[in-house]
């Protein structure tokens, strides 16, 4: 078997092995008010890390780009309580321009 | 659109068509990274059918771009697959998130978290530590396609499409998962476990493997964890 196959076998495997792990053997189990308490502090902490890493980040670098300026367009938006799609637009949109000029 | 940031008590109303409605700005991102992923792919010496049948399996963009590059800059197996996991473990905790929503039986609950992945459990994300079960299952598949057509577009001459960057659909997905974000920030403990994750994860971006950061940040849900 080739390393392509072999890395599409491992990773597929390992991937969908990791997104069934808490739905498979948790299951519908009433977590406690603690574990849940805990479980939706996750969102915000991992929702604020895509932020900065998919701003901020550039291979191990840690950078300012055009990017920033597209995630405070988004910002810009959500201050004006623009809807979540103007928001996507808006930094994108901000974002090409910027590396366009 | 359906919904806009900080309105209460749910940020998407439920069901799939919902779901699917939520999420497809993104599907045209999603889709257009497919294009790339497969252009990647192809001329890594991936062939046509092994990065379609990567993204039906594996459908997480990150863990798939890490393999074909890794691969393809001549690294090795091993270094490609700890680096395209490393990228997947964030799966475990948003998996242990996304359990207590789930409902029927095994299989049923197993196709479900194949469904999720970053974008769609955003979508789905409630803000109190629920997901609407629905809304993910229909954001997840309308990901999922718009990933398979995109990569299958990418193997058959998606050269002609252009970077996916000139057009700023990088900087869509954290605009994404910042509209959402702040959404979110309802109390002390939702602000704390943010901020935490951040400064988590940018300080580790120079000094870890791709994938650590994010997986290190999901400890901040600890902090504000013991107070009331």
């Amino acid at each position: 078997m080739s390393d392509t196959w072999l890395a599409v076998f491992i990773v597929g495997a390992g991937a969908m092995a990791f997104k069934a792990s808490g739905p498979v053997v948790i299951g519908r189990r009433e977590l406690p008010t603690s574990a849940l308490k805990l479980v939706s502090a996750l969102a915000p902490a991992l929702l604020a890390a895509f932020v900065v890493t998919g701003t901020f980040s550039s291979g191990r670098d840690v950078v300012l780009d055009a990017r920033a300026l597209g995630l405070a367009a988004a910002a810009i938006c959500v201050m004006l309580r623009a809807p979540l799609l103007a928001g996507v637009i808006a930094a994108a949109a901000v974002t090409a321009f910027a590396r366009a000029i | 659109m359906i919904f806009r940031p900080g309105d209460d008590p749910k940020p998407v109303g439920p069901g799939y068509a919902a779901g699917v409605r939520a999420s497809i700005p993104l599907c045209i991102a999603v889709a257009a990274f497919g294009v790339s992923f497969g252009v990647l792919a192809r001329k890594n010496g991936f062939g046509a059918v092994a990065p379609i049948v990567m993204s039906m399996t594996t459908f997480t963009g990150a863990s798939q771009f890490a393999t074909v590059s890794i691969l393809g800059d001549g690294g090795s197996l091993g270094a490609a697959v700890v680096a395209a996991l490393l990228l997947a473990s964030r799966y475990v905790p948003i998996g242990l998130s996304v359990a207590p929503s789930l409902k029927g039986s095994r299989p049923e609950r197993f196709v479900a978290s194949q469904l999720v992945i970053d974008e769609s459990w955003a979508v789905a994300n409630r803000g109190d530590g629920t997901v609407d079960r629905a809304t993910l299952v229909g954001a997840g598949i309308a990901l999922y396609v718009s990933w398979l057509v995109g990569t299958v577009i990418g193997v058959f001459g998606g050269d002609v499409l252009g970077d996916p960057q000139d057009f700023g659909l990088d900087a869509a997905f954290p605009a994404l998962f910042f509209v959402l974000l702040v959404s979110q920030l309802k109390s002390r403990q939702a602000i704390a476990a943010a901020v935490g994750g951040a400064v988590i994860a940018i300080s580790l971006v120079p000094v870890s493997k791709a994938g650590v950061p994010i997986v290190a940040a999901s400890f901040a849900c600890l902090f504000g964890w013991w107070r009331k």
